[in-house]
C-alpha cells in the first residue's frame, strides 16, 4: 500500500505531484535562502510574528477577489505582513514595551484577526473558499500549475538578490553599524531584505500553513549552522535539509489523504535537528566519545603508575609482576573499571599475562616511567611558579600528568632544570 | 598635507537619546598627522561622539566635518573601528572574510571581491600578525586577536582618518604594545587616528592630544594641558553634579535641549 503510493509520487505519473515537489523545492529553498540572514541578523521571532500577521492578508486578499486567486492572496499577505513589522518596530520605539514583549502581542492580534475573518468567509462563503483552511497548516497537495510559476517568480527574485547583495548582506549581519560607515545603503537593504522574507513566508502559507512557516525560515538555517563555520556551505545545507523535509512531508501528506503537511514537514525538520544536535562536529555524541577516551585514559595511566608505585624503580632487570590484588590495595580501584584497563593495556602490549598475574613489558615500564616523570615535574613546577602548600601539589599534579605532550615535557625540562625522573615525590 | 584644514571639524554638536543629551554643545577642531585620544568617564559620551561623527547618529543640533567636507564626500578616507563587543563573534567568518569587508565601498556594492582586494587584506593582516589565523574561524579567536582582527579590516580600507572605539579593551600588555606600534607608523605615514581610551594611566604616553569629555567638553589639547587636576576633578569627581541635575531633569520633563532658532 504505502509502497504503491511511494511509486505513484515518485515516477511523477500524477502531473500534480510534479507541481508539489517543484512548488515545495521553490518555496523551501526561498524561505532557506532569506532565513539564513534573519538567523544572522537574530530576526528569527520576528519571521514568526510575519507568519501569523499573513492569514488575514489572505483573507482580505480572498475577500477582494472573490476566489482563491494566488496572486491576490499573496499580496494580501504582503501588505498584512509588512504592517505586522512596522507595528512591533513602532511599539518598541514609542512605548516602554521591549521587542519580545511587541512581538508576542503582535502575533497573537494579527492571528485574532485573520480567524475571525476566516471563520466569517466561511459562513457567507459562495463554495469558493474551499481549501482557505489549508492555510492554517497548510495542504502542499493544493499547489496548483500556476502557483508553481509564482513561486519560481519569487525564487528566482530572491536569488538574484542574495547573489548580487551577498557581500552587502554578509556586511550588514555581521556589524550593521560599519555597513553604514563604509557607505551600504542600511536602510534600503534591511528594508529590501524584510520585503524578501514576508515574500517567502508569504507563498509557503498554501503548502505549509500560517503556525508552522516560520520554522522553515528558522530550522534548517540554525540547524546548518551545526554542521559548518562557512556561510556559504551553510546556506547550502539549510537548502538541502528545508528541500529534504518538504518533499518527505508532502510524500507523507500525499500517502495519507488529509493529513496536513506542515506539520509533518516540521516534525521530519525537527528530527534532522535532533540528529544534528547529537551528531554534529561539536555535537553531544563527540563530546561522549571525547570524555569516554579521557576516562579510559587517565584510568589506564593511573594503572601503569600504581604498578610503578608497587614495584619502585630498583628491580631494573627482573620483568615487573603483580596482582589485582595487590592493585586494588594500592589504589582504590572500581573492578569493573579496572579490568577493562587492563584488558586495553594488554592490547596495547604495555602489560601481558604470567600465570594468575600480570607482569609489565620493556614498553609498558618505559610509559609508566614517564607517567610518573610528568606527575613529578608537575608538581616542581607547581612549587617554583605558584604558592602552593607541598601538602597540595600531589593532588594538582594527580589530573595533569595525563595531559602533558611531549612539548611540554621538553619546556617544562628546560624551565626547571632537570634531566629524567625528579627525586622528590609529594 | 595642508595645515589649515582640519582632520575633523566638531561645531556645537549636541547628540541626545531619548530626550536625555549624552552630547552637549561640542567643539573641537582635530589636525592631522597625530593621534588623538577621547577620555572620560563611563556614560560620558565618548562612544556617542564617534557613532555621531562617523554619522551614525543623528545629531540634534550642530555639524561634523570631516577634511574640511562632508562625511559622504570623503567616506572612503574614513575607517571605522567599532567596539569589539558590538559583534556576535559567533559569526560564521573567517579571518579573511572580516578582514576583506574593509575592502567594501559605496561604490562597490555590487562587484565581489578582487585579487587587489585580497591581496590588500592579507597584507592588513600580516600587519596586526595574524597571518597564520587568517583562515581561522572567528569565533575560534581570543580576544586580543579578534581586536587585531578588526583593526586590520580598517587598515585593508586605506584610509587617512581612523576612529577607535577602545581598540585596547581586553587586550594582553604584548598586543597592546603592538597596536601602539602600528598606530604610530600610521601616524608617521600622515594618518590621524582618533581613540576612545579609558586607561589614564597610559594617556600621555599614548596621546599627541586629548579630549576630554564628560557629556560636556571638559577639556582639549596637548596631555600636560588636559590632565591637570582641576579638569580630572571635573570630570571624573563628580563636581558637575549640577549639570547632571539638569540633565535629569530635561528627560523628565521632556524638554527640549535647546530653544528653537538658536541651532548654530
Amino acid at each position: 500500500m504505502i509502497w504503491q503510493s511511494a511509486i505513484d509520487f515518485f515516477s511523477f505519473k500524477d502531473p500534480n505531484v510534479v507541481y508539489v515537489l517543484a512548488g515545495i523545492i521553490f518555496i523551501n529553498s526561498s524561505s532557506a535562502l532569506v532565513g539564513t540572514f534573519a538567523y544572522l541578523r537574530k530576526r528569527s521571532l520576528l519571521a514568526d510574528a510575519v507568519s501569523h500577521a499573513l492569514l488575514p492578508g489572505i483573507c482580505l486578499g480572498f475577500l477582494f477577489a472573490g476566489e482563491k486567486n494566488m496572486p491576490a492572496l499573496i499580496t494580501g499577505a504582503f501588505i498584512t505582513g509588512w504592517i505586522s513589522i512596522y507595528l512591533i518596530d513602532l511599539i518598541v520605539r514609542k512605548s516602554r514595551i521591549k521587542q519580545d514583549a511587541a512581538i508576542a502581542m503582535v502575533i497573537a492580534f494579527f492571528f485574532a484577526i485573520g480567524i475571525v475573518l476566516l471563520t466569517y468567509i466561511q459562513k457567507h462563503g459562495n463554495g469558493n473558499q474551499a481549501g482557505l483552511d489549508h492555510f492554517l497548516f497548510g495542504q502542499a497537495a493544493a499547489i496548483s500549475k500556476n502557483d508553481v510559476w509564482l513561486f519560481a517568480v519569487v525564487f528566482v527574485v530572491i536569488l538574484l538578490a542574495v547573489l548580487l547583495l551577498y557581500k552587502n548582506l554578509v556586511i550588514l549581519s555581521f556589524n550593521p553599524d560599519f555597513a553604514q560607515s563604509v557607505g551600504i545603503p542600511v536602510r534600503f537593504i534591511e528594508f529590501f531584505l524584510t520585503s524578501l522574507t514576508v515574500l517567502a513566508i508569504a507563498i509557503g502559507i498554501q503548502a505549509l500553513g500560517v503556525i508552522l512557516i516560520s520554522a522553515l525560515i528558522i530550522t534548517p538555517t540554525a540547524t546548518a549552522r551545526m554542521w559548518t563555520h562557512h556561510l556559504k556551505k551553510m546556506i547550502v545545507i539549510a537548502i538541502l535539509i528545508s528541500v529534504f523535509s518538504g518533499i518527505a512531508g508532502a510524500f507523507v501528506s500525499y500517502t495519507r489523504a488529509q493529513m496536513p503537511t506542515g506539520p509533518w514537514v516540521v516534525v521530519i525538520l525537527s528530527f534532522i535537528t535532533f540528529v544534528s544536535v547529537v551528531m554534529a562536529p561539536k555535537g553531544l555524541l563527540r563530546k561522549f566519545i571525547v570524555r569516554r577516551k579521557n576516562e579510559n585514559k587517565i584510568n589506564d595511566e593511573n594503572i601503569l603508575k600504581t604498578i610503578f608505585e608497587l614495584k619502585g624503580f630498583s628491580e631494573k632487570e627482573k620483568m615487573l609482576v603483580f596482582s589485582t590484588v595487590e592493585l586494588t590495595e594500592k589504589r582504590l580501584f572500581d573492578t569493573k573499571k579496572l579490568d577493562a584497563g587492563l584488558r586495553r593495556l594488554i592490547r596495547r602490549n604495555l602489560i601481558q599475562h604470567k600465570g594468575n598475574e600480570f607482569e609489565l613489558t620493556t614498553t609498558g615500564k618505559k610509559e609508566a616511567a614517564r607517567i610518573i616523570k610528568l606527575h613529578r615535574l608537575w608538581e616542581q613546577y607547581l612549587l617554583k611558579r605558584t604558592s602552593i602548600d607541598t601538602d597540595h601539589v600531589h593532588s594538582g599534579a594527580e589530573a595533569i600528568e595525563h595531559i602533558i605532550t611531549p612539548e611540554i615535557e621538553k619546556e617544562l625540562e628546560k624551565e626547571l632544570g632537570i634531566e629524567g625522573i625528579p627525586e622528590d615525590d609529594y | 598635507m595642508k595645515q589649515d584644514i582640519h582632520a575633523i571639524e566638531v561645531h556645537n554638536l549636541t547628540v541626545s537619546y531619548d530626550g536625555k543629551p549624552v552630547l552637549w554643545d561640542i567643539d573641537f577642531n582635530l589636525d592631522s598627522g597625530q593621534i588623538i585620544g577621547i577620555i572620560g568617564p563611563n556614560g560620558s559620551g565618548k562612544t556617542t561622539s564617534l557613532k555621531a561623527i562617523m554619522g551614525l547618529l543623528k545629531p540634534a543640533s550642530g555639524f561634523v566635518k570631516i577634511f574640511g567636507k562632508s562625511l559622504d564626500e570623503v567616506r572612503d578616507r574614513v575607517a571605522y573601528v567599532p567596539q569589539r563587543e558590538s559583534v556576535d563573534w559567533d559569526f560564521p567568518a573567517s579571518v579573511l572574510d572580516v578582514v576583506l569587508m574593509g575592502r567594501s565601498k559605496s561604490q562597490n556594492l555590487f562587484r565581489r571581491a578582487n585579487k587587489t582586494d585580497i591581496g590588500i587584506a592579507l597584507q592588513s593582516i600580516e600587519k596586526v600578525g595574524l597571518t597564520e589565523f587568517k583562515n581561522r574561524q572567528i569565533s575560534q579567536l581570543s580576544g586580543g586577536q579578534q581586536q587585531r582582527v578588526f583593526i586590520a579590516r580598517a587598515l585593508a580600507q586605506q584610509a587617512d582618518l581612523y576612529l577607535m572605539d577602545e581598540p585596547f579593551v581586553g587586550v594582553d600588555a604584548a598586543t597592546e604594545s603592538a597596536i601602539l606600534e602600528l598606530l604610530r607608523e600610521m601616524k608617521s605615514n600622515g594618518k590621524t587616528v582618533l581613540i576612545i581610551h579609558h586607561d589614564l594611566q597610559t594617556v600621555s604616553d599614548y596621546f599627541d592630544y586629548l579630549v576630554l569629555l564628560n557629556t560636556r567638553l571638559i577639556a582639549k589639547g596637548t596631555p600636560p594641558e588636559v590632565l591637570t587636576r582641576e579638569n580630572l576633578s571635573n570630570a571624573y569627581g563628580g563636581q558637575l553634579t549640577l549639570l547632571s541635575k539638569i540633565v535629569d531633569l530635561i528627560r523628565q520633563n521632556e524638554f527640549p535641549v535647546r530653544e528653537k532658532g538658536f541651532d548654530l
